[in-house]
């Protein structure tokens, strides 16, 4: 029997599928239909202190490989979302939840992590990686001292596991490094690539924010990498994000050195069954390659031998 | 694929005080309830039920920013295009009720045209607060059997455009009612459809900003209005405890509509 069942931090994600943040994670309805749909965890949208409008439209960009979006971290604010936290974990007990926050200083990321474990949260996702969100997201992990102290608060106020999701960027080894020495129990990469659309007709870029974050297959090359580097450089769970779509993107991923996947832009083209087609596809491949267990998957591409 | 079509606005026809036509040569395919992200630039991205004559064409009710901005545009002047979206109405029956009020007729002129080109016979109620906001009166009544409701009295019936309805479905042999317009008369309609098991499709708004299914800005009930909408038929509207009481503002929360 060819089990597809990762552990980490405790928790057991069956597929290793994880939905990522900020797609159809905004209502408890949604999130749950994809579950159904295959999910073996979900991560919420990222919510902050206060209700957040997000930049104004377009804020999504597609493109023939992938997407571009500037959100802006729209959400109803950590104790309107509570709501949905609470319907979710009373519908979904047996699927692991990671809540999603940010802030802009360590005491109001401690904060939201209190609340997000209280109300139904088993994980907490810490967003350092946004790129279109001036003062949160991306601006915190370029600065590591603040990084670090932010993680170090966090960890000092709940029990529960805490992942440092990171942008992609050529220091991304580093980084996941300090978030490791900081308390991280583990490192979610990559976050979207920062990047623009411009219109020639009109001469204007299109997303209302100007710029934004790229996902999709586009970017796979590159979350690939950075988790292969984190491997490397960290001892702790690698969760690898970016451009998934396919089975067979899931088992590189999980090559490279990831214990389990989340999944974003690829249920725009696959659908919101993209989790089971994509479970199916890393059966499938596995069956072939006579490998039952995913043990024999994870960091493979680190020894290199001649198969 | 081009993330966005950008079009010169061709002509444009005032339909009403508060409500115009933009058209323009688009060119892509699409079914009638369906609709395109309409792209302002610098402006803002709003979603808009498409219409075809003899250009594509947008119908437009002034409210905020965008839309005002529509209001002012010439021809010549250029909007982007992206879409169609969604899954647009249903449409097999032989004689078709149309409830619609407010804007509501932007989404189902192209209904009208399918019909017609079918051969389906189509009675259409419908409503304005006033005689001049009648929108589509013409167009309505050269294509489709038409009765009107003023809620002053200034033309046809004195009153809501849901007694016309009701009235309709009980004299007549309705298969299937289509509906659009304010949210408050589409629960109306539905409500009259379920008791008598008449078969209704609605075309929901909420406020939309990827249009294609991923951000959840649009749902209703864990439903995307943009990708498994925005017409919903009367058993899924069933299910719905969000359908005529709530909405999602741009920020997420859960409000009374
Ligand atoms: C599927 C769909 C089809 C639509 N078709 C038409 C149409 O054919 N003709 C027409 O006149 N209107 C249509 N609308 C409504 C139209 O999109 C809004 O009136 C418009 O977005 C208002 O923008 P604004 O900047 O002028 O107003 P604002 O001042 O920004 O807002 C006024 C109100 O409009 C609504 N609104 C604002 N932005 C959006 C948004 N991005 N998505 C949805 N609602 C929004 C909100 O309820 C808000 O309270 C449609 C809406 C949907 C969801
Ligand atoms: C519409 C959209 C919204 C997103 N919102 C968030 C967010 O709120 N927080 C976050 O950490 N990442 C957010 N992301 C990034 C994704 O979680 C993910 O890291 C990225 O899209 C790469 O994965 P993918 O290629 O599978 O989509 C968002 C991505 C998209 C496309």
């Amino acid at each position: 029997m060819t089990s597809l069942g990762s552990k980490s931090f405790g928790f057991e994600f069956d597929p290793p599928l994880i939905l990522a943040s900020g797609i159809l994670d905004q209502t408890a309805e949604s999130m749950e239909r994809l579950i159904r749909g295959g999910m073996g965890g979900v991560v919420t949208k990222s919510i902050g202190m206060k209700a957040r409008g997000g930049h104004s439209n377009p804020t999504v960009v597609e493109l023939d490989t992938g997407l571009l979006n500037a959100m802006g971290l729209p959400n109803p604010g950590i104790d309107s979302y509570i709501e949905e936290l609470v319907a979710l974990k009373s519908k979904a007990k047996n699927t692991p939840l990671i809540g999603s926050i940010f802030a802009s200083d360590p005491h109001d990321f401690a904060f939201l992590a209190e609340k997000m474990v209280l109300n139904g949260a088993d994980i907490v996702e810490l967003n350092l990686s946004c790129p279109h969100a001036e003062g949160y997201g991306a601006s915190i992990a370029s600065e590591p001292d603040l990084m670090a102290e932010v993680i170090e608060e966090v960890k000092s106020t709940i029990d529960e596991p805490i992942l440092a999701k990171l942008p992609p960027s050529s220091l991304i080894a580093e980084k996941a490094k300090v978030a490791e020495k900081s308390g991280a129990d583990g490192i979610v990469c990559i976050n979207t690539v920062k990047a623009m659309a411009i219109n020639f007709e009109t001469r204007t870029p299109i997303l209302g924010n100007k710029v934004g974050g790229y996902s999709g297959p586009g970017i796979k090359p590159i979350g690939l990498r950075c988790v292969f580097e984190v491997y490397s450089a960290t001892e702790i769970p690698i969760i690898g994000c970016g451009g998934i779509t396919t089975g067979r993107d899931a088992l590189e991923y999980l090559s490279a050195g990831a214990s389990a996947v989340q999944v974003g832009t690829a249920i725009r083209s696959r659908g919101k069954e993209a989790p089971q087609k994509i479970a199916d596809e890393m059966k499938e491949l596995m069956e072939r390659e006579r490998i039952s267990d995913l043990s024999e998957v994870i960091g493979k591409a680190h020894e290199c031998a001649v198969k | 694929m081009s993330s966005v079509d950008i079009v010169e606005i061709e002509k444009i026809q005032e339909e009403t005080p508060t409500i115009r036509s933009l058209f323009f040569e688009w060119g892509k395919k699409f079914k009638a309830g369906q609709f395109v992200m309409i792209w302002i630039p610098g402006v803002d991205e709003v979603p808009m039920a498409i219409s075809k004559e003899d250009f594509d064409f947008i119908t437009v009710k002034k409210r905020g920013d965008a839309t005002e901005t529509l209001h002012e545009m010439e021809p010549g002047q250029k909007i982007g295009v992206r879409g169609p979206y969604g899954n647009g109405y249903d449409i097999k029956r032989e004689k078709i009720l149309i409830v619609t009020g407010g804007c509501g007729g932007a989404s189902l002129m192209e209904a009208v045209h399918f019909a017609e080109d079918k051969d389906i016979e189509v009675v259409t109620c419908l409503g304005a607060k006033t005689e001049e906001e009648l929108l589509f009166r013409d167009r309505f009544s050269d294509m489709t059997e038409l009765r009107v409701a003023t809620d002053d009295g200034s033309a046809g019936h004195h009153g809501f455009v849901t007694d016309l309805a009701k009235k309709v479905i009980c004299e007549e042999d309705i298969d299937l009612v289509l509906t659009c317009g304010p949210e408050i008369m589409m629960k109306k309609v539905f409500e009259i459809c379920v008791a008598r098991d008449i078969q209704i499709q609605a075309s929901l708004e909420r406020y939309m900003k990827c249009g294609i299914g991923i951000c959840d800005s649009c749902t209703i009930d864990g439903k995307q209005v943009c990708l498994d909408g925005p017409v919903f038929t009367g058993d899924e509207l069933k299910e719905m405890d969000e359908f005529g009481k709530f909405e999602r503002t741009k920020e997420g929360r859960l409000v009374e509509l």
